[in-house]
């Protein structure tokens, strides 16, 4: 089963670590991806820009496009990872490992995934 | 759990807020600092055990106006008569506060105690100190080893500032739609110019003053985050980060200057230049265009280039000419005549920029420009008194040296005989 696992978290906050403190966040997750990675487990993994890059798209009779997210929230989405996990439990525990890599506060939802495509753009 | 990393971060990203709100109560910001900072004593203390609060700012500023409170209220038993306007202000803020938490519309206490900072009286570079210090809450040596003063030099320079600031008529109603866009425009030239201070002297390895354009470029977010539908905050911000960047390609390991042309493009922050891209985009959608959306976009067509033979420099010149409309200025025509040696060759430069040697007697990139087209144009004497005007007007060591640079070609090329390679103008 493909878990996408959503992170939330204040992008504030995480916009105030020094580049040091970002990296080495960084290098900490890698390690858990890593280890999926080598499983043959691990999908596509996104971190997005901040919020203030953002645009809308409001569906409606005429579509209207509004600047930053859509919700203002003290938590934003930004990022994700899609792993492969034979159960829920599974995914729960690789949420807890990123968690222990990521310092502070900050939530991670675990969606299973429904439709999948790998995708083809270039990185 | 609560890592001391993540709290150090939290209280800096809750400090312009925070501080914002505690100024708003107290009418001080001497009273407003010292509320906050003793809030970071104890959320130091707190959080560690209890978990970090939901909400960081609000609970700093909960703390700290408590805080604020008591200290008045001793105060009014040791000494002697209350500041009456003061306290009944605090009790009738106290009432106020949860719904405050809540709606949380701290817009225009962050951009007052951004505001207060570009005091007219104040010279730029006092300006940016006292920002870094009070809204960035960067410490005193941090902010002296930027301007490469002396800790107690800074230390007086920022009293200075905030005696300034104290002794003026701040305005803590709510402003109004003309005043904030007023405000508004006050703040961003002062987060360019901390970046330009930055960015300017930035030079040798490490660059010391690095931090300075990172603050700034942080401070320009806290500022779209206020204001998410401004196209010029969006410009602002876009041009910070385009512009730095390049940081790690414009100097090489013995802090020699490498021009646009010259610098290895892989080196360039892929990141900064997709956020700044985006956000580039996100403004000329507003089609209400302005000077840092202008100079936002020049840097993006840098950018765009894989290669600088890629670069559309008839597109750049375009952009110059709308900047010289609505921001007329030696320099900008100086930077223009960059783009049209490139689509329409050194003579029509050098035909644009010799209007403005009267206005640019005394500014290093005339002369380093003029040196260029002269050059290119063969007429090398000229081009070596040019050169040699440069080199006295250089700020920095790689300034001058870079100009050294192309006197040496000039020497070994005009004893070859051969045309020399071409300079450039500024990055």
């Amino acid at each position: 089963m493909l878990y996408a696992i959503l992170c939330y978290n204040d992008e504030n906050v995480v916009g105030s670590w020094s580049k040091q403190e970002d990296d080495a966040v960084m290098a900490k997750l890698l390690v858990v991806t890593d280890k999926l990675a080598k499983k043959g487990r691990l999908g596509p993994v996104a971190r997005l820009l901040p919020t203030t890059a953002a645009t809308t798209l409001r569906k409606g009779k005429e579509a209207l496009v509004i600047d930053g997210p859509f919700a203002e929230t003290k938590e934003q989405f930004l990022g994700f990872y899609v792993v492969d996990c034979p159960s829920l439990d599974e995914a729960i525990e690789i949420a807890k490992e990123l968690a222990a890599a990521n310092p502070g506060p900050g939530a991670y939802e675990i969606r299973p995934v429904g439709y999948f495509q790998p995708g083809s753009a270039a990185t | 759990m609560t890592d001391i990393t993540w709290i150090n971060a939290a209280l800096t990203s809750a400090r312009p807020q925070a501080v914002g709100a505690l100024l708003r109560y107290f009418r001080n910001l001497d009273a407003a600092e010292e509320a906050f900072q003793e809030a970071c004593l104890r959320a130091l203390q707190n959080w560690p055990h209890n978990g970090p609060p939901r909400d960081p700012a609000a609970w700093l500023i909960f703390v700290g106006r408590n805080f604020g409170i008591d200290t008045a209220r001793r105060g009014r038993k040791q000494e002697a008569l209350p500041e009456e306007a003061v306290i009944s202000d605090l009790e009738d803020a106290e009432t106020e506060l949860a719904e405050r938490l809540d709606g949380a519309d701290y817009r225009d206490d962050i951009l007052r105690l951004l505001f207060i900072c570009c005091h007219p009286d104040l010279p730029a570079t006092q300006q940016i100190a006292v920002a870094l210090r009070v809204v960035s809450g960067l410490s005193v040596k941090q902010i002296a080893r930027a301007f490469l003063v002396s800790e107690s030099a800074m230390e007086q320079r920022i009293t200075r500032a905030k005696n300034l600031i104290a002794a003026a008529d701040v305005q803590f109603e709510t402003p109004g739609a003309v005043e904030r866009a007023e405000r508004l425009a006050a703040v961003a030239a002062m987060i360019y110019l901390v970046f330009n201070e930055g960015y300017s002297a930035t030079s040798g390895p490490g660059g010391t003053r690095a931090p300075l354009c990172d603050e700034a470029i942080r401070l320009g977010r806290l500022l779209l985050r206020l204001f998410p539908t401004e196209p010029e905050i969006m410009g602002l911000l876009a041009l910070l980060l385009l512009q730095h960047a390049r940081a790690d390609a414009r100097f090489d390991p013995d802090g020699n200057i490498v021009l646009m042309e010259d610098q290895d493009r892989t080196l360039w922050n892929r990141e900064m230049i997709a956020e700044g891209l985006a956000l580039i985009d996100k403004a000329m959608r507003h089609k209400r265009p302005g000077p840092y959306q202008a100079q936002a976009a020049i840097a993006a067509l840098h950018a765009r280039a894989e290669r600088p033979q890629d670069t559309d420099w008839a597109q750049i010149d375009l952009l110059y000419a709308a900047l010289e409309q609505m921001q007329p200025s030696p320099v900008i025509t100086l930077n223009r005549a960059v783009a049209v040696s490139k689509v329409r060759g050194p003579a029509a430069a050098l035909a644009m920029i010799e209007p403005l040697t009267g206005k640019l007697s005394g500014y290093f990139h005339f002369f380093g420009l003029k040196g260029g087209l002269l050059l290119q144009l063969g007429r090398n004497d000229e081009a070596r008194v040019a050169f040699d005007r440069a080199i006295a007007l250089a700020n920095t060591a790689a300034e001058a040296a870079h100009i050294r640079m192309h006197i040496d070609r000039l020497i070994k090329d005009s004893a070859a005989g051969s045309d020399a390679a071409v300079p450039h103008a500024p990055d």
